[in-house]
């Protein structure tokens, strides 16, 4: 399975160094590729329909606890066939598509990243690879949304999309992360008998939020759902993969895949419902609304999916069955819709669906395709939709005293998707043809033959459903915890309550169709409240924190020296001062044990003092350098009295060059400007003794702390003894301490080199290598 | 001669610094021998990580005094592995230097300095005594400082005065700690003086010290409110001075700050809690302060800083994961921060440019080029399996594990945003049809370089490049160093052993 995963990724790899030979004639070979891991993940149908679960292993960062084990149950199995399957005539469709186009290697570079990416995230065992796979899906479809990225509206959609199913990412990371910690293992198969355990402990509400952020991120459910109708810019065979049938049902897997771990609890089922019930209806609602056939499509997929999410939250062995038939119908007829969509789309150069009608006096069988997946769509029988629709209706009439509600929001969705796969399906090719679309024909074969495919299986298994019941359906159900005994796939059920409930949906949607044509001054109409939709309101917040983050960073990073270094000390004071008045040691200074002071120090320190208010009151920069050397060599003559010549010798040529250096530097600052006011100065003032003081209390107190003298009292012992020098500052300088003395003389040589450049190196305006 | 194998980085950058010093004028000469020179530092660097994997905390005792007498220089796993990770970058910055920085400037002294930078920064990892330390930070400011003003532009210099006033300010600081450190103890030896500092009975003044430190590394570390000196400078020098600053400059304080926390100081409550309020607060400035910059130089400023903010939370959670998560982050950051700024200076070169809503075109012109730039970016955002993933297992767990939600929260949103960042960057730089720019009349476009520049100039990140995706898809490697670097840290024994018992064998 490794290598059927890898095989995408290897695919890609090989594009980016031979992607020129393959953007012609060759094109279409890539569709082996998807179609050769068709047949190989097909070859399990038997094997696992009769339970089996087959697993592989390899270790990757056993450190974290992160390995690649996949298996393949039949939850991963129905995914493995729709990305693979699905990716196969998508992949051979693109070859028409998009033929000529100057980066068709790029595209299906992408495309066979995604197909790997989503292949491992379906068969992953371990949490943290799925979520490595999770996000490179989520990646990929960045780059393909973003195809064609000099148009600034599709760079837009990408980058929101990823923003919004990103964050839902870090979200998962944390929550797999919490799981993994709770469970003690990152193996999904291990913590589904750890679900009791994982259900009671304090952190499984934690839990399920952080894997819902994910899930309805992914797989865009209110309020998280724009993203997907902004995604819609990506080229048709993206949406059609990407965007309907796989990568936005990875939320859906996740939810499927931890319903064994952490389902069953009322926290988890009544939100599904609540969030699956507002995405399908609101959503389905939305597509009235909508001209362009892929909004249409984008907003009837959101509904899918919140169907989807709904029926997980009700969380019956029937609700769990209806969801996978449904995500089988779902990829069937949206699929196709969307390759129908693209058709229209390449051949007419527009999908605005109020010009658009007539289309099957100049190609049928596009019309035919249309027919059977919008008829799939409005659960007509005998497709497989009606079967689908049927075990809606079956699962949430079982539902108790909710019953009558839930059915009636199923049927009001039911009947605005089968308004929207009208819409989709069959507006564009019934009625007049207009003049100017009179001149258009065929696509080849490869661009119709995929959609007629994917309507023919849908009619197929919808009449012989058996062909999914056994193989797939039950393994699903059985993956997801439940018996599988339950619920038998059937076309027909006899006369019964279910049976009515389908006929007025079909009835109603029939009579919406009929009666509500699109129009573009509904669309328009709507755009009134889009400033109260989700994807405005996130985008003024977004907006409001860009204008927050730009007030802050100014605020912080404001181009003063000054008020950075007053921050800095400031923080210092308030920190250390903290520390020293609160701590457990109350503050004591022993002021006898302090020598008295000589008349040199004092003379000294009067120096210093003088100096200091000199920088304070001077007047330019200049004179404040030269005050502050003064200070400096104060401070050296300090370390002479207390008989440290070399040292104040080497402060002595370190203070000149500061100086130098410092009035080099300024030369090249604009002159001297008095700019901080009256009250800006007593405050540094202020912070200024603040500090001053606060350092000189800690050094008293230090002086009148115990001191260990071992070392101090080696250098005074065993400097003659041992280093043979008089001198035991000296020798401390040359021999104890010498690798200070020899990194400081380096110190030293690169002062000098850096003085002599600034002296001598003067870019002019044309050589410089910056030019900001 | 084996046994002084962890003094032999500092020999060779010194050496190699003075010899280049005699060939002044001399560019070419000075490239072929700050790359050999690289070169042979990184075989070196290699070999002694490998020599300390296998036998353990290597010490060297300075002139022979026993410590806690004289200066000890100690190479255990985290010393061995950040030279080895400086010498990695080393070698990149100085082939891309070589590849860009025009010749006046090397004609002053760039290269010289260059591997006094390399050397002061060995020396902080190889050190084991504080003020030695202090005296390494001085000699990487120094030549951090002559590096930024190296052509005396305008923007340089004010931007270099701004580094040189706050990152002295630092080292004022950080001496004035060593000094309450030393009053306390009367010990300058790291080994030494964790069981000293343990020893002394005023806990106050311990903690006190422990806070001065705590803002002197501070300030050089980077984080929040101590920053300033990072967004005003790391834009104005040339591109392969940025890269060298961008992965290595504010590691040290990073790196300081880990050593003094696990060695020297325990961390208590009031320390924790600082440390993990100031994580917080850099990774929450750095990242929006990334948003608003336009100029991509700025943007991988604050990118810089935002990502301290995660070694800093692995600091401040103090378990053996955090700290290993702290240690690996660490390890990617230096690897892919040092590239960002090479990228960066390539597309410069490409475009005259750093203003990314004028710059485009570049997926659609250099494909290739684009291709090898992903690497980094997506590296940097931590997309799974790249090498900024792996340690964010390390740090979210952690924060489960220690119930620290604020931090945890931060640590997304920063990831979050630096998604963000880069995914905008993208778009803007390398997939918008740019402005049009005018021609630069004496601008060193890319295409007028040699070949050979242009070598010198992509095969670093190429390099960097591939090292990155080694880090994150041989991630157990890396994880197993950085387990061992956190271990030894946490469990400071065989440091101490090493560095005090070594003297009396």
């Amino acid at each position: 399975m490794l290598t059927a995963i890898l095989s995408g990724f290897f695919f890609s790899l090989f594009l980016v160094f031979a992607g020129k030979f393959f953007k012609g004639k060759l094109a279409v070979l890539s569709a082996l590729v998807p179609l050769g891991l068709f047949v190989y993940f097909a070859s399990f149908i038997k094997r696992v329909s009769e339970g089996e679960i087959i697993t592989q292993q390899y270790e990757w960062v056993p450190s974290f606890g992160v390995n690649l084990n996949f298996t393949l149950d039949g939850l991963s199995l129905l995914f493995s066939l729709l990305i693979t399957g699905i990716g196969f005539l998508v992949f051979a469709y693109t070859a028409e598509y998009l033929k000529g186009h100057k980066y068709l290697d790029r595209f299906y570079g992408y495309l066979g990243m995604f197909m790997g990416a989503m292949l491992g995230l379906v068969l992953s065992d371990n949490l943290i690879s799925l979520f490595v796979f999770w996000e490179l899906t989520s990646i990929s479809s960045f780059f393909l949304i973003g195809f064609n990225n000099t148009s600034q509206a599709s760079r837009r959609s990408a980058i929101l999309a990823l923003a919004v199913t990103g964050s839902g990412g870090f979200l998962f990371l944390a929550g797999s992360l919490l799981l993994g910690g709770v469970a003690g293992t990152y193996s999904i198969t291990e913590m589904v008998n750890l679900s009791p355990e994982i259900i009671g402990s304090p952190f499984y509400l934690w839990i399920v939020i952080l894997l819902f952020g994910a899930a309805f991120t992914k797989s865009a459910q209110f309020p998280f759902h724009f993203w997907l109708p902004g995604a819609m810019k990506a080229p048709t065979p993206v949406s059609t993969y990407l965007h309907s049938a796989t990568m936005v049902k990875a939320g859906i897997y996740l939810l499927l895949r931890f319903t064994p771990v952490l389902g069953g609890e009322e926290i988890w089922n009544t939100t599904l419902i609540i969030i699956g019930g507002i995405t399908m209806f609101y959503s389905a609602v939305h597509t009235l609304f909508r001209t362009d056939l892929k909004g249409v499509l984008a907003y009837s997929t959101i509904s899918v999916l919140g169907i989807l999410v709904f029926l997980i939250g009700l969380g019956t062995e029937y609700a769990l069955t209806a969801a996978a038939v449904y995500i089988v119908v779902h990829a069937l007829y949206k699929a196709t819709l969307f390759l129908v969509t693209g058709i229209i789309d390449h051949e007419t150069g527009t999908r605005d669906v109020t010009v658009l009608s007539g289309l099957r006096k100049v190609m049928m069988p596009v019309a035919i395709a249309g027919f059977l997946a919008a008829i799939s769509s409005a659960g007509m029988p005998p497709t497989i939709g009606f079967v689908g629709k049927d075990l809606v209706y079956e699962s949430t009439l079982h539902m108790g005293d909710w019953s009558t509600v839930l059915t009636i929001l199923a049927i009001s969705t039911n009947v605005l998707v089968l308004y929207a796969g009208f819409v989709a399906g069959i507006k564009p090719f019934t009625g007049r043809l207009p003049e100017r679309h009179s001149k258009v024909h065929m696509p080849g074969f490869l661009m119709w033959l995929p959609p007629m495919i994917l309507a023919l299986l849908g009619l197929i298994i919808g009449i012989y459903p058996a062909f999914i019941d056994g193989p797939i359906v039950k393994g699903v159900v059985k993956a997801v915890g439940m018996a599988g005994e339950e619920v038998h796939l059937k076309l027909w059920h006899g006369f019964n309550f279910i049976l009515l409930l389908s006929a007025i949906t079909l009835t109603l949607g029939i009579l919406l169709y009929f009666l509500l044509k699109p129009s573009k001054k509904r669309e328009k109409a709507i755009a009134k409240f889009d400033f109260i939709a989700p994807k405005e309101l996130i985008l003024k917040f977004g907006s409001g924190v860009w204008h927050f983050s730009n007030l802050w960073t100014r605020v912080f990073q404001n181009g003063f020296l000054r008020n950075y270094v007053s921050t800095i000390i400031l923080f210092l004071v308030v920190l250390v001062g903290y520390s020293l008045f609160n701590g457990e040691q109350e503050f004591y200074i022993d002021f006898s044990s302090f020598s008295r002071m000589t008349y040199y120090e004092m003379i000294l320190m009067g120096i210093m003092f003088l100096s200091v208010l000199f920088v304070v009151g001077a007047r330019s920069r200049l004179t404040a350098v030269v005050a502050m050397g003064v200070v400096g060599y104060a401070i050296c003559l300090m370390f002479v009295i207390y008989s440290a010549p070399d040292l104040a010798m080497t402060q002595f040529s370190i203070d000149t060059l500061t100086v130098i250096l410092f009035v080099l530097v300024l030369s090249s600052l604009p002159k001297y400007l008095s700019i901080s006011d009256y009250k800006m100065r007593i405050i540094d003032g202020v912070l200024s003794i603040g500090f001053g003081l606060l350092i000189t209390l800690i050094s008293l107190e230090v002086l009148s702390e115990p001191v260990n003298k071992d070392v101090s009292n080696f250098y005074a012992d065993n400097a003659y003894i041992l280093a043979k020098g008089k001198n035991v500052v000296n020798v401390i300088l040359v021999d104890f301490r010498g690798s200070d003395t020899l990194i400081e003389i380096s110190v030293l040589t690169v002062a000098a080199l850096g003085v002599f450049s600034l002296l001598k190196l003067r870019l002019k305006r044309d050589d410089r290598e910056l030019k900001d | 001669m084996i046994e002084q194998l962890l003094i032999y980085p500092l020999l060779l950058q010194m050496a190699l610094a003075i010899i280049l010093m005699f060939a002044w004028n001399n560019t070419s000469t000075q490239k072929f021998i700050s790359i050999s020179g690289s070169t042979l530092n990184l075989a070196l660097a290699v070999y002694l990580l490998m020599y300390v994997w296998q036998n353990g905390t290597q010490t060297v005792q300075a002139g022979n005094w026993e410590a806690p007498f004289g200066i000890t220089f100690v190479a255990d796993t985290f010393s061995a592995t950040l030279v080895l990770l400086t010498a990695i970058a080393g070698l990149a910055v100085s082939s891309f230097s070589s590849g860009s920085v025009i010749p006046p400037r090397l004609k002053f002294g760039y290269f010289p300095i260059f591997h006094f930078l390399l050397l002061g920064l060995n020396g902080a990892f190889l050190t084991g005594d504080i003020f030695n330390l202090y005296v390494w930070f001085e000699i990487i400011i120094i030549t951090s400082f002559v590096l930024l003003t190296i052509g005396g532009e305008k923007a340089q210099l004010e931007g270099a005065v701004k580094y040189f006033t706050l990152n002295i300010l630092a080292s004022v600081i950080f001496l004035t700690a060593i000094a309450v450190l030393y009053g306390l103890t009367g010990s300058l030896n790291m080994a030494d003086l964790a069981a000293q500092v343990a020893a002394v009975e005023n806990r106050t003044l311990v903690q006190v010290n422990a806070l001065l430190f705590l803002v002197g590394f501070g300030i050089k570390a980077a984080v929040f409110p101590l920053y300033f000196w990072l967004p005003a400078s790391y834009h104005t020098p040339p591109s392969a001075v940025s890269s060298i600053f961008g992965g290595l400059l504010t590691k040290v304080g990073v790196y300081a700050l880990i050593r003094v926390f696990t060695l020297i100081f325990e961390l208590d409550n009031l320390l924790e809690n600082v440390l993990l309020v100031i994580a917080v607060l850099t990774l929450f400035s750095g990242a929006i302060g990334a948003i608003v910059q336009n100029n991509i130089r700025k943007i991988f400023s604050y990118l810089v800083i935002c990502h301290i903010g995660y070694m800093i939370a692995g600091l401040g959670m103090m378990t053996e994961v955090a700290i290993a998560g702290a240690v690996f982050y660490l390890i990617h950051d230096i690897i892919v921060k040092t590239n960002l700024f090479m990228v960066s200076g390539v597309i410069y070169k490409l475009k005259a440019n750093h203003n990314i809503k004028k710059l485009g075109d570049i997926y659609a012109d250099f494909p290739k080029m684009s291709l090898l730039f992903v690497i980094p970016l997506f590296s940097l955002v931590g997309i799974p399996p790249l090498s900024g993933f792996w340690p964010k297992l390390s740090l979210i767990g952690a924060g489960w594990d220690t119930e620290n939600y604020v931090v945890i929260g931060s640590i997304l949103f920063a990831s979050f945003v630096t998604l963000f960042v880069i995914v905008k960057l993208w778009g803007e730089v390398f997939w918008k049809n740019g402005e049009k720019l005018p021609e630069l009349r004496n601008f060193p476009y890319f295409k007028t370089l040699t070949s050979v520049q242009k070598v010198q100039m992509v095969a670093p990140i190429v390099f960097l490049g591939l090292v990155s995706l080694y880090i994150g898809f041989a991630a157990e490697n890396i994880q197993q160093l950085a387990s061992r670097i956190a271990f030894e840290l946490l469990d400071n024994q065989e440091y101490i052993d090493a560095v005090l018992n070594s003297a009396k064998k």
